[in-house]
């Protein structure tokens, strides 16, 4: 279910830079870690590739650095086959999650080893160096070792190192896991800003949904070696093609039911407890199927008009205080898990466990899948 | 009380107070070591330490002379070298060995002297048995007459030189040096062998060394890049030399080895050569066992420096544009060289000091400084001798460990 999603404008009839075609990976011969991948990725853009620990991500990104072979399928780079070039020779710059700075150079000998390797002169180097150093703000590092710099400090070193040798091309497998997460969103603002400024074609992985959303131009949605749904972060967000994209990105609210009446836009489903809800359909469903509702708790409405296409009344579960905002846990439909999120401050939010409310929200905010296992 | 304590706590202690109770602290968790660590140090210095430097003592050592010939040694104060001492110093002589008549230290005295000049434990053994009881007119005449020996002044030279509680004789011996009537000089051409023998053993150990980096290093490489089972696999193989005797390994040397042995036979067999390789009793045999010894000893250090080198270094080279040539020369190589300083270090030392496998499997020319330190221990029972060439094997490697260090750095040379 390759989901080929609108490319960013400008670039929409550009050759793309990168081009998997086909491509399968098995390590065993038996598994297929990547099965059937397609995936255009277009000049200049910032692609992520998002997905729960194991989907593959890693594969796909070292058989485009050129360190594991595909099985099967080619890539191309700029329109030449990559496919069994040997790394060292493809020009792209690799960021690893754990920085693999060269533990026996200093910083400035760590930014200047592609330059070295490439003999470019000792002035033009160390003016290159310098200028690196300064763009990622190290300017006073380049003597230290990568074992005396922090966290942080080392990811910045371990990018100059991939920028300083001016690829077009820049592959992040989950840059910023280890670091803690108030230098993760300043690290991912100054990567987005130097992504800006460079205007090189980034591949992003992580498995983290909120540092994909605020970061690329598209996301990928790995799931269990296949790309679930390739979009832009808010169509991603807004219109997710399957249960698992729903799931994945955003907070979401599940509900399961049986579909009890189609119409043109709607489906009615009824949940374990006959409450019977109103969604849209985003698989053909028929009356009779298994199937789940997902809803964002952000489009539930504590003063549901009558507008809306469900309205109902649910007791209050749980009360939990997130400094912004208040998080009611609620029971609906059989669920126990239903989540609704009220900014504070908000006299509602002192909601007693038991307490009953009215919510309520639009059956174009609700989108119904079929069950996976039906 | 309460609340002035806590004043303190908040505002005095941080200056003074504060590093006293940290270096309380400390000396607390000191002394804890030193509780724990006290069985393995007394063991170490009461069967070690000790032993060996009481061993190292005996290089300068010069107990006998002084015991047995109180009276000479003191007559001999006032004798210049070049002449024939006087009257005093003959009836000295004579009262000392008429002293040792019938006692074991007249041949104790014998060894010690002979070993400065060769036939002087003759002339100690004629003489004493010799000696008459009576008084003599004069001592000088009847000892001439005794042996004529005693009108040469080397002797007197020997007995002179080596009158003192403490003596170079050893470690210049060691040297092949000596004390001659012009002061220290070189021993004649046949007697200089230890020279020589210090060459040879660095050249061997040198040897050793490079043989042993030369075949672990790809050894290692490879079993820290296989999977786990095999890599296991390979690490049994290069400890079996751990697990077999001396004298299983060298029977199988010989077997291998020896002129109609299995090595020479497949050679020929192949054609490779015509005649039959000497590979025992010469300098090849001796390097090829002690490189069979010792390569575990290269291999396990470089090995485990290796398996610490995270793959994704050399993935991030490659990624930066180096050929795998220019990875391994610019980043494996360099990150392996604790590994390497700290296998040939150990190499190194432990070939300076083999004796066995070459006194085995080498000639005569190929024995090394610990098979002549065994020799003058066991054989020539020569301790001081002995104890000399340990003085300079330890010395040699105390050297060698210095500018090593200094080289590549003392904390690379540690074995993980
Ligand atoms: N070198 C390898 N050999 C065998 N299996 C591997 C190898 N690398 C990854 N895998 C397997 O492939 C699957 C996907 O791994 P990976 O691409 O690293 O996922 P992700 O990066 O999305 O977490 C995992 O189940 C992993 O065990
Ligand atoms: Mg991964």
């Amino acid at each position: 279910m390759n989901a080929i999603a609108p490319l960013p404008s400008e670039a929409g009839t550009a050759w793309p830079i990168v081009r998997f075609a086909g491509v399968r990976k098995s390590y065993d011969g038996e598994n297929l870690i990547v099965k059937d991948l397609d995936l255009d990725i277009v000049r200049g853009e910032f692609l992520t590739l998002l997905g729960p620990s194991g989907s593959g991500k890693t594969t796909t990104l070292m058989m485009l650095a050129g360190f594991e072979i595909p099985t099967e399928g080619t890539i191309l780079l700029g329109g030449r086959n990559i496919t069994n070039l040997p790394p060292h020779r493809r020009g792209i710059g690799v960021v690893f999650q754990n920085y693999a700075l060269f533990p026996h150079m200093t910083i400035g000998q760590n930014i200047a080893y592609p330059l070295r390797i490439r003999g470019v002169t000792a002035t033009e180097t160390e003016r290159r160096v310098e200028e690196a150093l300064t763009m990622v703000k190290l300017g006073a590092f380049a003597e230290r070792r990568p074992a005396q710099l922090s966290g942080g400090q080392q990811q910045r070193a371990a990018l100059a190192r991939a920028l300083v040798f001016r690829p077009e091309l820049v592959l992040l497998d989950e840059p910023l896991g280890a670091l803690d997460k108030q230098l993760r969103e300043q690290m991912q603002y100054e990567l987005k800003q130097l992504h800006e400024e460079l205007k090189v074609t980034m591949v992003y992985v992580t498995h983290d949904q909120t540092e994909a959303l605020t970061m690329s131009d598209r996301i990928a949605v790995f799931n269990d070696g296949r790309i679930q749904q390739l979009a832009t972060p808010a169509d991603l967000y807004e219109n997710p093609l399957n249960a698992f994209v729903a799931e994945f990105v955003g907070e979401n609210n599940r509900l399961v039911g049986d579909v009890v009446d189609t119409g043109l836009s709607a489906v009615s489903i009824r949940l374990a407890d006959g409450t019977v809800v109103r969604g849209k359909a985003v698989d053909e469903l028929r009356k009779g199927d298994r199937a789940v509702l997902s809803l964002r708790p952000e489009r539930v409405s504590l003063d549901p008009t009558d507008s809306f296409a469900n309205v109902l009344s649910a007791p209050v579960e749980k009360v939990i205080y997130l400094g912004d905002a208040t998080r009611l846990i609620l029971r609906v439909g059989g669920s126990e898990e239903f989540s609704v999120k009220i900014p504070n401050p908000d006299d509602r939010a002192t909601m007693m466990r038991g307490d009953a409310i009215r919510i309520g929200w639009r059956d174009t905010d609700c989108r119904a899948f079929r069950l996976a296992n039906s | 009380m309460q609340a002035s304590l806590e004043m303190m706590g908040e505002t005095e202690i941080p200056k003074m107070g504060l590093r006293t109770l940290v270096r309380r602290a400390e000396r607390r968790h000191f002394m804890t070591m030193l509780a724990l660590m006290a069985p393995s140090v007394i063991f170490v210095a009461l069967l070690f330490v000790i032993p060996i430097l009481l061993f190292l003592f005996r290089s300068v050592d010069n107990a006998e002379i002084p015991t047995l010939l109180p009276k000479t040694a003191v007559a001999l104060d006032t004798w210049r070298d070049g002449e024939i001492p006087g009257e005093p110093v003959f009836a000295a002589l004579a009262s000392d060995l008429h002293a040792l008549k019938g006692s074991p230290d007249a041949a104790l005295l014998g060894r010690r002297l002979n070993f400065a000049v060769p036939g002087y434990r003759r002339l100690i053994t004629r003489t004493v048995t010799s000696l008459p009881g009576t008084q003599m007119a004069s001592a000088k005449e009847t000892l001439a007459a005794i042996d004529k020996s005693w009108l040469d002044p080397v002797y007197w030279r020997t007995l002179k030189s080596q009158s003192g509680r403490i003596t170079d004789f050893y470690l210049l011996s060691a040297l092949d040096l000596q004390r001659g009537a012009g002061g220290i000089e070189k021993v004649s051409g046949e007697q200089a062998i230890f020279m020589s023998l210090y060459g040879r053993t660095l050249y061997t150990a040198f040897g050793v060394t490079a043989l042993c980096l030369l075949i672990g290093y790809p050894v290692a490489a490879v079993m820290a890049a296989a999977r786990p089972a095999v890599a296991n696999w390979l690490l049994s193989l290069v400890l079996i030399p751990f697990w077999t005797s001396l004298l299983v390994r060298t029977t199988a040397w010989v077997v291998l080895l020896q002129t109609e042995g299995l090595v020479n036979k497949v050679l020929l067999q192949l054609g490779v050569i015509s005649e039959p390789l000497k590979l025992m009793f010469n300098t090849a045999g001796v390097f090829i066992a002690m490189v069979h010894v010792l390569l575990p000893y290269m291999i396990l250090p470089v090995y485990s420096v290796m398996k610490g080198i995270s793959p994704v270094h050399l993935r991030a080279a490659a990624s930066l544009g180096a050929n795998p040539a220019t990875v391994f020369r610019t980043v494996y190589l360099p990150l392996t060289i604790p590994g390497v300083a700290a296998g040939c270090t150990l190499v190194f030392v432990l070939s300076l000091g083999f004796y066995v496998t070459p006194a085995l499997v080498g000639g005569p020319g190929d024995q090394m400084i610990g098979y002549f330190i065994a020799y003058f221990t066991n054989s020539a029972v020569n301790w001081g001798l002995a104890s000399a060439l340990g003085v300079f094997l330890l010395l040699l490697i105390g050297v060698i460990y210095l500018a090593l260090g200094k080289l590549v750095g003392f904390d690379k040379l540690k074995v993980r």
